[in-house]
């Protein structure tokens, strides 16, 4: 089984508050410093050049060294990702980085006007694909996640199944139709969509008997991260 | 240097201080003709001043007077929401769940910080926090009453882990004292926290 990455990090024990008293009002902040937005936008930005999909700057994020990773907040995770993709893909060099600036340049044909900002926000980009292929599992069915190896497409590559919910009992809830599976999407492998089905797992199963009976996770799981229990 | 060319640390290269690898990473970008910094601006006016949690509160309280919306919007949001043309960036593929006499919901992202934008904007920092993501799943009464709230003797909590592009909104219970309320006034009740099913509606300040 490879190595648990640091931003699975669902399940594990913490005693950290989550927030403190003193802290709630200032939660109810959006940007908490001008620097956070300007990530977030620049990310966004960056990110409709085309260069690369959702998947595939999640992965950049998950592939940060693990002490970077337990290190940043969050926007500086959200900017280390984009600057490693922007130098892995060849919009920029470690040169420009290093030297802080660039040759100028006339408008690249995919730069995302100010115009069109609202229109291409409010229209997102759905992830749901019409597929032939018939859903395997009917709801209801009793189904067993994956180990988290077993759902890889690529070596130490890119999953949405938490190791906390990896080989555990579950319960098809309800299928979302065929979506597009990030395991092969964030590796630039095509969209290669799957069914992806809503599955129950109680808590009995995922933390022992001491849960609360009743209690539950719901997660999505593509069918590929799901075999039959007979 | 051992990690040259390793693409996992092109990032080390920028300035130490968060605020100036914004900058650097921008100017470079500008420069280049890739990105503008009125496209920026306009972006950050859309999530600081346009969308936030008073469109997810919207929803609510018309769900909770309007029947038919409610059962609409419970069996597939989806269309409903691309109706009313708020099914934008991260939150193409919505699902609106219930909260009960028999059921408390709440909603996390593990791996990431998966949130239904489009109706409550940019996660709160706490949503993002490891200690949320790393608690939601495993002790959510104990996170639940950090937040102040004890869900009744009847109630099983559901924990929601986004792990897809499915994003998730509680729809929380319409408190006794609101009842008779107009929609405008109702709205008022519905904070961010309980749409995410770490709060529970409260009275508007007047």
């Amino acid at each position: 089984m490879s190595q648990q990455k640091p931003h699975d990090m669902g399940g594990m024990l913490d005693d950290t508050i989550i927030i403190s008293t003193d802290s709630r009002d200032d939660e109810a902040q959006i940007f908490h410093e001008p620097w956070h937005a300007r990530a977030l936008a620049v990310t966004l930005a960056a990110g409709a050049l085309g260069k690369w999909n959702l998947d595939a700057s999640r992965f950049a994020r998950e592939c940060l060294p693990a002490d970077d990773y337990k290190k940043f907040s969050y926007y500086e995770k959200w900017l280390a990702g984009l600057c490693n993709l922007l130098v892995t893909h060849k919009l920029i060099t470690r040169e420009e980085i290093k030297a802080g600036t660039a040759e100028s340049a006339a408008p690249h044909d995919r730069m995302l006007k100010p115009e069109i900002v609202s229109n291409v926000l409010a229209n997102g980009g759905p992830v749901r694909r019409d597929i032939a292929q018939k859903s395997q599992f009917e709801i209801g069915a009793r189904v067993r996640t994956k180990r988290i190896s077993d759902t890889l497409l690529v070596p130490d590559g890119h999953t949405r199944l938490p190791a906390y919910a990896a080989g555990k009992q579950a319960v098809i809830r309800d299928c979302h139709g065929a979506h597009i599976l990030p395991n092969a999407h964030a590796h630039f492998r095509g969209e290669a969509p799957e069914p992806l089905y809503q599955i129950a797992i109680s808590a009995a199963e995922l933390w022992g008997e001491n849960a609360v009976a009743g209690d539950e996770v719901i997660l999505d799981c593509w069918e590929s991260y799901l075999e039959a229990v007979r | 240097m051992p990690h040259e060319h390793d693409d996992h640390n092109a990032h080390s290269l920028l300035p130490s201080e968060p605020a100036l690898r914004v900058r650097a990473l921008e100017t470079i970008l500008t420069r280049k003709g890739l990105v503008s910094a009125e496209t920026l601006d306009e972006i950050i006016d859309v999530y600081a001043h346009k969308i936030g949690p008073h469109i997810g509160a919207k929803i609510v309280a018309r769900a909770w007077i309007d029947s038919d919306f409610k059962q609409a919007l419970l069996t597939n949001a989806e269309s409903i929401l691309g109706e009313m043309k708020l099914a934008g960036r991260q939150g193409e593929h919505v699902q609106v769940v219930e909260n009960t006499a028999n059921i408390h919901n709440m909603v996390v992202c593990t791996l990431c910080s998966c949130y239904p934008w489009p109706l409550l904007g940019i996660p709160p920092s706490w949503y993002k926090s490891d200690a949320y993501r790393k608690r939601a799943v495993r002790e959510p009464r104990a996170v639940l009453a950090e937040f102040g709230i004890t869900p009744s003797q009847t109630q099983s909590v559901r924990v929601w882990d986004s792990t897809a592009e499915m994003r998730y909104l509680v729809l929380p219970m319409m408190p006794v004292a609101a009842a008779g309320c107009d929609e405008a006034t109702l709205a008022r009740w519905v904070t961010r926290d309980c749409m995410v099913g770490t709060g529970i509606p409260k009275a508007p300040q007047i």
